[in-house]
């Protein structure tokens, strides 16, 4: 399997930083981004059938 | 429309956030269907309960975190997997490198306390400002700010501690995370 960065990801090699008492911003960045890709990747889901089919119901039992 | 339709549209908008926070609360997609189910369901019947014009999401992530809460954290103990290993069981289509590192961190993030996780979740990936989410955790501000920064933390040091397992030298975090400490 291929264990290099796809070319399209800017990041490269991380820069050096001094160690710091908080997390640096970057630390914090990246976190930031691997909990949005993993909330898109669910989001990417859609609605599944079943939420769409139980609200349809509903309605239909209103009218 | 019927309002009643309009509403119930834009409970049906919010199915897809609920289920990412669901999913990251209970460690599994078909309990955290159940609940984003449950959670619809117990909306409707106190719909009345809901101010038209106010934040929908915000109301049912409420709703959904309380029944977790309630419901979910006896069986969730009961069926625990610490280890993170439901994170291996939930598939990702893009290519191999970033799967890797994703599931890294899903692992990770299972690890944190729940308290910590469920804050960093709603501030950093379901997009709830700092005092939605108070509202949402039933609690003050200040110490939401202050779990996300544990969560955080936490989180950076889990990462770096794993860094000697298997998983391949140049993930991106563990290259971040172990220059910064050196």
């Amino acid at each position: 399997m291929n264990n290099r960065k796809p070319p399209k990801d800017p990041k490269g090699q991380p820069p050096r930083k001094p160690r710091g008492p908080a997390l640096n911003a970057e630390i914090q960045g990246v976190i930031g981004q691997q909990l949005r890709r993993m909330h898109d990747e669910v989001l990417k889901e859609g609605i599944p059938d079943r939420f769409a089919e139980l609200l349809k119901r509903l309605d239909e039992r209103d009218q | 429309m019927s309002s009643k339709t309009s509403i119930r549209e834009e409970m049906l908008a919010a199915v897809p956030k609920l289920r990412a926070f669901a999913i990251s609360l209970s460690g599994n997609v078909d309990r955290a269907d159940d609940l984003v189910q449950e959670t619809l369901l117990k909306a409707l019947a106190n719909i009345d309960s809901f101010e038209p014009g106010t934040n929908m999401p915000a109301w049912l992530f409420t709703i959904l975190r309380n029944l977790f809460r309630s419901e979910y954290r006896k069986r969730k103990r009961e069926v625990e997997d610490s280890d993170g290993s439901y994170a291996e069981s939930l598939t990702s289509p893009p290519e191999q490198m970033s799967k890797l590192e994703l599931q890294e961190f899903r692992v990770a993030l299972a690890k944190l306390p729940e308290e910590q996780r469920e804050a960093l979740i709603l501030v950093g990936a379901s997009g709830f400002s700092y005092e939605e989410t108070a509202k949402i955790c039933g609690c003050a501000v200040g110490t939401i700010k202050s779990r996300v920064n544990r969560a955080r933390t936490h989180l950076a040091e889990i990462l770096s501690i794993d860094s000697a397992d298997d998983l391949g030298p140049d993930t991106s975090i563990r290259a971040i995370v172990v220059n910064n400490r050196r």
